[in-house]
């Protein structure tokens, strides 16, 4: 059954997928405390408020699967440390020129728990057009502390960031699995407020699935986007396939032990900088040596 | 001794709707508004005034009446009505010179409400998906509009803080949409074909025009000062939109559409640039500090939407002949003539 991805579907198909997705109970509906009846609200797509559609979300899976299972063998270790109620900030390490661990986290999390992850990444995604919509619909969300707060706090959901952004991202491959600074912390500080616990996830098998050879700042400024990277899969693959076209890293994800922040109470406007600085180092830390520990097991950067 | 009430901008679609009801309200005696123009809808009491908001004349109309409540919706939020120059007459200077004469020595206002807009937010890649009141926009006003909607509440902000005894509202509306009240995006939505920018899908939230007058209802009643977003529950495509019309959407190209406004305008299509920039990024308000005052929304956004289709299908059959024209004589005559007899006199 291939459902077509965009065109107006027809009343039923809308209906089932109205009634699959409240099913699931995946998507929060905003009930008002003791108010009067609901008011009718005619919708006619599953997109959320947040853009992402579990319609969308499915295909997008059935799509990745094959190269998730056979391209990259992904593995997990730990994955009951990730909660399966209640909302939680999970944090990777970011790597690869268009980065591949991403897409693995939600997808492995959401087969395996059945939990939509809702991807935390830099506005400037939505302002490409199609690739924003599409980013959007798949899950992914602007990073903002209203909104990280509310899908934390409010409706209790998974939330993935990479604190290290596009310094990540764009490292060469010369400097790969070195954890870059953590931004500001802002992510321990939406953890705190939100009162959720910070869940840390090392990966190993995306520096290698695009590694960066060098960067072409001149370029990046012309365009305004933050690097454009010459990858080692352009040099082989050319320009355009290169672009997408990820070596086959065997991808292994490791959950660490879950952080609280039992000693702060949530919703405080300010906390206190070295806490949020201190918290912030030792994650980072702690993700850091999860690497190397990993790294000093794996024989093969191709078989793991 | 009922209300006082004075309601600028009664030819505009929110003053004229706002008179109708404050005349239902026994508790309210006196009602005076004030536009540039003629009322649009008939009214039985209120006592209308052409005046553009010129700062004598209005001080004058404020100590005459001692009006105890104003009802500020004279602010221009359609950018396509009018040139920026004339729009920032109206906005700025009007609201400057009736805070003026509200705040002068011995002035008997005690409540203030003020219509403003959720453009006050614009519209941005690095926004919120829902923009609480306190919300600093993310991007600097780029449009006349904006602009003026900004210096608007930087007014009423200062008005607030220096007659603290005053009750003074502040309302951001999102996009309203409804049977009668036509906007750029109403517009839009009746083409042939929904204009949309070609890649981009962005939420959309929208609030109906009888939950904008039911909310301007009730701050007067309740009198809770502030600044509140109204807005209708949930956020849906552009897309979704346009298929809840019945219609579907024509890409036009994302980038560069600033040129090709004026040809557009040209062939009945208009897209004013706050347009253009809600047509990308889309733009969500957070509209829960309102409902936890006491207000109940009437419709969703999507239900709003549907309410609009229902009332477009319907004025096929109608038709949009206005139904009222104002005639000084008569007006004159029903109000002030001893011929007619009124109940309420005495």
């Amino acid at each position: 059954m291939a459902d077509p991805p965009r065109p107006p579907p027809t009343k039923t198909a809308v209906k089932r997928q109205q009634a699959k997705t409240a099913s699931r109970a995946l998507v929060p509906v905003a009930q008002p405390a003791a108010g009067p009846e609901p008011l009718d609200d005619p919708r006619a797509s599953d997109v959320d408020e947040w853009g992402r559609s579990e319609h969308m979300r499915e295909l997008v899976r059935r799509l990745y699967d094959p190269l998730y299972r056979h391209w990259f063998r992904a593995e997990w270790e730990g994955l009951e440390k990730i909660p399966v109620d209640g909302g939680a900030l999970l944090v990777s390490n970011h790597a690869g020129a268009i980065p591949s661990d991403a897409p693995a986290i939600m997808h492995g999390i959401e087969t395996e728990l059945g939990r939509p992850v809702y991807g935390l990444a830099e506005y400037i995604f939505r302002e490409l057009p199609v690739v924003g919509t599409l980013w959007s619909r798949a899950g992914g969300v602007t990073a903002q502390p209203d909104n990280a707060y509310r899908l934390l706090r409010e409706q209790k959901q998974l939330v993935l960031v990479f604190p290290e952004g596009t310094k990540g991202t764009s490292k060469n491959y010369s400097e790969r699995y070195r954890l870059r600074r953590f931004g500001r912390g802002g992510f321990v500080e939406i953890a705190m407020r939100a009162g959720v616990p910070i869940v840390p996830i090392a990966v190993v098998g995306a520096e290698e699935s695009m590694p960066i050879l060098f960067k072409i700042p001149q370029l990046a400024k012309a365009l305004g986007v933050p690097y454009v990277p010459v990858t080692a899969n352009m040099l082989l693959l050319g320009p355009l396939l290169g672009a997408v076209g990820y070596f086959p890293a065997k991808f292994k994800l490791r959950v660490l032990d879950p952080i609280t922040f039992d000693d702060v109470a949530p919703d405080q406007p300010r906390y206190s900088r070295s806490k949020v600085m201190d918290h912030s180092e030792a994650i980072r830390e702690k993700i850091q040596d999860a690497l190397h520990d990993m790294l000093q097991q794996r024989t093969s950067v191709w078989f793991g | 001794m009922g209300k006082r009430v004075l309601v600028t901008g009664l030819a505009t679609f929110w003053g004229g709707r706002v008179a109708q009801r404050l005349e239902q309200d026994p508790s309210v005696d006196v009602i005076v508004g004030l536009d540039r123009e003629e009322p649009t809808v008939e009214l039985e009491r209120t006592e209308y005034v052409r005046s553009d908001q010129n700062y004598s004349i209005l001080s004058r109309i404020v100590k005459a009446t001692k009006v105890d409540t104003i009802v500020h919706t004279f602010l221009v939020v359609d950018s396509t009505q009018m040139r920026s120059r004339t729009m920032h007459e109206i906005n700025v200077i009007g609201t400057m010179n009736l805070f003026a004469a509200a705040s002068a020595a011995g002035s008997t206002v005690r409540n203030v409400v003020v219509k403003s807009s959720t453009l006050v937010y614009g519209a941005a890649a690095q926004d919120p998906t829902w923009f609480r009141e306190e919300s600093r926009r993310s991007s600097l006003p780029r449009t006349p509009v904006e602009g003026s909607l900004e210096s608007v509440e930087g007014y009423v902000r200062d008005f607030a803080e220096d007659n603290p005894h005053v009750n003074v509202s502040l309302l951001r509306f999102s996009n309203v949409l409804g049977p009668d009240i036509v906007t750029p995006l109403s517009k839009a939505l009746e083409l042939p074909m929904v204009p949309s920018l070609l890649g981009f899908d962005p939420r959309f939230q929208f609030v109906h025009e009888d939950d904008v007058v039911r909310s301007i209802e009730f701050v007067l009643e309740h009198q809770v000062p502030g600044v509140f977003n109204v807005a209708g529950d949930g956020l849906l495509p552009w897309s979704e939109v346009a298929r809840i019309c019945g219609k579907r959407t024509i890409p036009l190209p994302p980038f560069g559409m600033g040129l090709a406004t004026g040809p557009l305008r040209r062939l009945g299509v208009e897209l004013p640039p706050e347009l253009l920039e809600l047509l990308k990024y889309g733009r969500g308000v957070d509209n829960r500090r309102l409902q936890r005052a006491g207000f109940n929304y009437k419709y969703t956004s999507a239900g709003t939407v549907q309410a609009f289709v229902e009332a477009l299908r319907l004025r096929k059959f109608v038709g949009d002949e206005p139904s009222y024209t104002y005639e000084r004589d008569v007006e004159q005559f029903f109000r002030h003539s001893p011929a007619v007899v009124r109940e309420t006199e005495g």
